[in-house]
Parts: C-alpha cells; sequence; structure tokens
C-alpha cells in the first residue's frame, strides 16, 4: 500500500540494503536475542508488578486486569523503541558518521532505494519481535481475547510508522549529542500517550493533545484489537498511522538526496 | 558507438544555492588513459567527481558517460564505474572482506564470484591477511587499499578516484601508485584529482588545473611545463632580509621572478648559469636550488598562488 501510494519508489535493488543489514546483524546476535526478551521484561515488570497494585480498569464498559490494559500499550511502546533506535541510532552511524550510504550510492543504488531499503529491514524486524511480543502475551494472560493476533499487522504498523519518522528525524542530527533531543521528544511520548492508563484521566486539553501522539493512536488500537472491541474510529487509528509513515519516509528520502547527493 | 570518449562534458555547472562551485568545465576523457584533476582546496575537484560519477546532478551544461545520459541512466552508469571517494566510506561494523563482498552485491554480483573477486583483490591490495579483521582496526593506508580494492569489485571500465594518497605516507602513496599503473596497463581508464603536482606528473597523461571552479589550463604534464614555465628554476633564499626588496635586483637575470613569503623563484633555462651571474654581481642567497619546473611552477604562474599552502 505504501509503495503504491509513491509512485516509482526505489528498486528491487533495496533489497541489497537488507541484506547489508542483515549481514551486520547476524554478527551482533546479542542485540537479536535481546529484542526477544525485551517483550517480557516489560510485560514481567510493568505487567505483573502494578497488576496487583492497581485493580481491573473499566474500559469501554468491560471490567478488565490493569495487565492486559497495559500489555498493549508496552507492545506500542516496545514497536517504537526498537525502530527508533534501529533507524535513528544505525541510519544516523551511516549517514554521517562512517558515511557508509554515500559509498551506496556510488553503486546502481539510488537514495529511493536505500531509503526503502531500511524500511524493509524495520519491517521485518518488527515482524519477528510484535510476533514475540504477542506470545508473550498470550501466554502470560495478558491478551484480552483471541483478536490479539490482530495486534500482529498492527505493531508491525506501528513500527513502521516510527521508522519512517525516525528516518526522517535522524536527517536532522548533527552529532551524537543531538540524541538528548531525541530523548527529550521519545519520553513525554512515551509518558503522555496513555499507554499506562486511560485518556480519560487526563486533563481535557491535555487529552485533545495527546490524540495527535502516533503512540498514544497505536496503543489505542492495540488495545481495542487485543480486547476484540472494535471501533470505527480505529480506522482511523490506522490512517493517521499510515500518513505519518507516507510523510515521514518522503521527507527521509528527500533529506537523504539533499545529504548524500547534493 | 557514439564517440571514442568515455565521458564528455560541456560547460558542466555546480551551484549550491549561490555559490557556484563548478563554473562551467569541460573536458573529454578517451578510454584507456589517466586523466588528472590538479587544483587546490575548495577547486570544485570533488564537486566535478560527484557529478562525473553520476551520483550528484549538474545545475546545468552537458554530460555523457559511455555515452549514457547520468539523469536517466545514473544506475546503469554507476553499475560501470568504480568510485574511490575523498573521505573513506568503509562500513566500519564488517570485516574487511565483507566489505568488498557486500559491496559487490549492491551491483547484483553473485555471492561465489563476489567470494573468488574478494579473495583477489585482498591480494591486490595486501590486505590477505587482514581480511577477517574489523575495518575500524586498519591503518589509514590500509584503508585507503581497501577502498581503491572496493571499487574494483564490479570490474569498472572507468575508476574516479579523488584525492587518493591525500594523507598518507610516502611509502603508502608509492604503493598506491604503484597499484594504479597496474590498472592502467590492465586497460582501465581513470580519472584521479590531486593536490600533489608529483602525483599529478606520476600518473596522469593529460590533466586539467582547476582554480575556483574554472580550469585554467589543459594538456600533458610535459605540455603544460613547456608552455607555461621554463626548463629550470632558481629557488633562492635570503635569511631574515626581506624578499619583497630583491624583486627589481634579480628581474634582469630570469624570465620571471616570483617572490613568496619563504623564498625567490627565478625562471630560467640554464640555473647554473644564472647562480654564476648572480654570485658575480654580489648577490649571496642563504641557499640556492636549482630544479626542473614542475607542475606547481605552472600552478603558480596561472594563479599567483601555489599548490598547497
Ligand atoms: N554540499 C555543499 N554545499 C555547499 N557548498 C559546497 C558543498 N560541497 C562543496 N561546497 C563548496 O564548493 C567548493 C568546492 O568544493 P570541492 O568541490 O569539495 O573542492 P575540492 O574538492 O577541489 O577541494 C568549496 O568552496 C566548498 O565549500
Ligand atoms: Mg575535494
Amino acid at each position: 500500500m505504501l509503495l503504491r501510494a509513491l509512485p516509482r519508489f526505489g528498486s528491487r535493488r533495496s533489497l541489497h540494503v537488507f541484506e547489508r543489514n542483515f549481514m551486520v546483524y547476524r554478527s551482533q546476535w546479542i542485540m537479536l536475542v535481546s529484542g526477544f526478551f525485551e517483550p517480557l521484561f516489560y510485560l514481567l515488570s510493568i505487567g505483573i508488578g502494578l497488576n496487583h497494585l492497581v485493580g481491573p480498569l473499566p474500559v469501554n464498559g468491560r471490567l478488565v486486569s490493569y495487565a492486559a490494559f497495559v500489555a498493549p500499550g508496552m507492545l506500542a511502546t516496545s514497536a517504537m523503541n526498537g525502530a527508533v533506535i534501529d533507524s535513528i541510532f544505525n541510519t544516523f552511524f551511516r549517514l554521517k558518521i562512517s558515511h557508509a550510504y554515500e559509498a551506496v550510492l556510488s553503486t546502481p543504488l539510488d537514495v529511493a532505494d536505500v531509503a526503502l531499503g531500511e524500511v524493509w529491514w524495520a519491517l521485518t524486524r518488527a515482524t519477528a519481535y510484535a510476533a514475540s511480543f504477542i506470545i508473550c502475551m498470550v501466554l502470560l494472560g495478558d491478551a484480552g481475547s483471541s483478536w490479539v493476533v490482530l495486534c500482529w499487522p498492527a505493531a508491525i504498523l506501528t513500527s513502521l510508522t516510527f521508522s519512517c519518522l525516525g528516518l526522517a528525524a535522524c536527517t536532522y542530527l548533527r552529532s551524537w549529542q543531538d540524541f538528548d533531543t531525541v530523548a527529550l521528544v521519545q519520553l513525554p511520548l512515551f509518558l503522555f500517550s496513555a499507554t499506562f492508563f486511560p485518556i480519560s484521566l487526563y486533563p481535557h486539553w491535555l487529552g485533545a493533545l495527546v490524540a495527535f501522539s502516533p503512540l498514544y493512536q497505536s496503543a489505542a488500537l492495540l488495545r481495542g484489537l487485543s480486547l476484540g472491541q472494535f471501533e470505527w474510529i480505529m480506522l482511523m487509528r490506522v490512517a493517521y498511522l499510515v500518513a505519518l509513515a507516507i510523510a515521514g519516509i518522503t521527507l527521509a528520502a528527500r533529506r537523504f538526496q539533499r545529504i548524500l547527493a547534493p | 558507438m557514439a564517440s571514442d570518449y568515455v565521458l564528455e562534458a560541456h560547460d558542466l555547472v555546480k551551484r549550491f544555492g549561490e555559490f557556484s562551485a563548478v563554473k562551467g568545465v569541460s573536458f573529454s576523457i578517451e578510454r584507456g588513459e589517466s586523466f588528472g584533476f590538479l587544483g587546490p582546496n575548495g577547486a570544485g575537484k570533488t564537486s566535478t567527481m560527484r557529478m562525473i560519477s553520476a551520483v550528484s546532478q549538474p545545475s546545468s551544461g552537458t554530460l555523457s558517460i559511455f555515452s549514457l545520459d547520468p539523469r536517466t541512466q545514473g544506475p546503469e552508469i554507476r553499475g560501470r564505474l568504480g568510485v574511490v571517494p575523498q573521505e573513506d566510506t568503509l562500513e566500519l561494523e564488517l570485516s574487511v572482506r565483507h566489505n568488498l563482498e557486500m559491496f559487490g552485491r549492491y551491483f547484483d554480483l553473485p555471492r561465489k564470484v563476489l567470494r573468488e573477486r574478494a579473495t583477489e583483490l585482498l591480494e591486490f591490495a595486501q590486505l590477505s591477511e587482514r581480511a577477517n579483521d574489523k575495518v575500524e582496526n586498519l591503518s589509514g593506508g590500509m584503508k585507503r587499499r581497501l577502498t581503491i580494492a572496493r571499487a574494483l569489485i564490479n570490474r569498472p571500465e572507468l575508476l574516479i578516484l579523488d584525492e587518493p594518497t591525500t594523507g598518507l605516507d610516502p611509502q603508502a602513496r608509492h604503493l598506491l601508485w604503484e597499484r594504479l599503473y597496474r590498472l592502467k596497463r590492465e586497460g582501465v581508464t581513470q580519472i584521479i584529482t590531486t593536490h600533489y603536482m608529483d602525483e599529478a606528473e606520476q600518473l596522469c597523461d593529460r590533466l586539467v588545473v582547476m582554480d575556483h571552479g574554472t580550469i585554467v589550463a589543459h594538456g600533458a604534464p610535459r605540455e603544460l611545463i613547456v608552455q607555461h614555465s621554463t626548463r629550470e628554476v632558481v629557488e633562492l633564499r635570503f635569511g631574515t632580509d626581506s624578499h619583497e626588496d630583491r624583486h627589481l635586483q634579480l628581474a634582469p637575470y630570469a624570465q620571471r621572478v616570483e617572490v613568496l613569503p619563504d623564498r625567490v623563484l627565478l625562471y630560467v633555462n640554464e640555473g647554473d648559469d644564472t647562480l654564476r651571474q648572480l654570485h658575480a654581481i654580489g648577490v649571496v642567497p642563504t641557499s640556492a636550488l636549482v630544479r626542473r619546473s614542475s607542475l606547481e611552477d605552472v600552478f603558480l604562474r596561472l594563479t599567483g598562488r601555489t599548490l598547497v599552502d
């Protein structure tokens, strides 16, 4: 869908960028394995810990355990973090430190291939990590319904959106110091996106603001799917995430072009 | 084929906003030759290289590479080029061998072929022993050799080298030169930028001298020297004296006098004769050196400045 929306964007050669990432990660298998354990840590620490302190909550008229409430939020957060770390740190490194992308552009690949290749990679990682997260959710009894399987594509979409935004964002970073700014954006996004508690607890004005947070939209979408509570607004949430992904990758490709082949 | 030239550029311009880094340069490069761009930092060499490697688009002018149009046939052109960029762009997270193999994958070459080529190229770059090391741990000269080896993975017809030896010690430079001669014998067309005149003299069949985004001279190194300089140069140093004051006194004894901050250059045909004449009129420099004219002198003549400041 994303590909058809952008005519003539990238080519089959973008798969070589994927291949390159695979080559690097093969030698960094610790990172891969830790990616699979991350969801367990999230779910065990926050889910189980707080589950005993916080009672069940009403969500759309249904009473659900705090663990079932918070798990989709954690899934959204983990999708965001994975995407941001990968696209921002690794892409920044090759864009501004090792200048490895410059070398790639002296081969038949062009800027769109590079951007698209990074998206393929992000999607693959997201697919694997989201699956492991959802399996953990089910095993720990945090899935609200069997509709939880739909969280899989939704979590992949979340990763895609954040990867595209991250690719665009990392082109604006000048040095490692600028990563503080990334944290400065990511932390409030994490704290104020109704991932831990319902949006109804926020003051009204803040709630309106929170609606713009892609993390909130993702968490709300995942929560609805996990609990099997379907609403029309979920389509809006999907559309919002898709729109941000397209905006992100378009901006990223333009910025890459300006930096790499001015 | 439409032309005998591997590359033809006509009136190329590269603008960055208001600033023109390349202000209308034209040149044609024949198959099998080594063609140089000699010029100081900021002359526009790299900007030109990026255009002729079909990476950045010219702001105006026409460019044809292998008789193809880089605007529409970029991937096809780049598939037949080898590029050694000015700054190293190696994959620091991959091993030496994997740098070569992965780079070849971008050209859609099969893995089996790449394993063989990588082994050959590691030999060529004298890096076989370091094949499995991380690139981070290599010396500057080794990284440069690896970058050149990497540019050869697709067996390019045209090799574009942007300051291939800048920052290397003399030994590493000579090793690189030797590798480039070998490639030339194998028929690879080369385009080399440099701000070392000895490198340009050694490596290039023909060259252009660039300054401030324009070509100020072109020809074979010897031709340029004959055309723009004398046979010999006498370099004089006068200790604490102001060199500026010497100009009038020395002018009658040379075809041309250049006064530099640290020395005076006399352009003459027979340096030893000139020294004798100066001695006769009582000019006693603290040091005197007679040498053959070089491209450095051509550059000085054409621009009034030295190449490396
Ligand atoms: N991307 C860019 N944006 C703005 N100015 C640039 C850019 N790249 C090069 N320049 C300027 O263009 C001029 C020529 O640079 P360059 O082509 O790198 O010269 P050289 O390789 O001969 O040292 C320099 O003044 C440089 O600052
Ligand atoms: Mg340069």
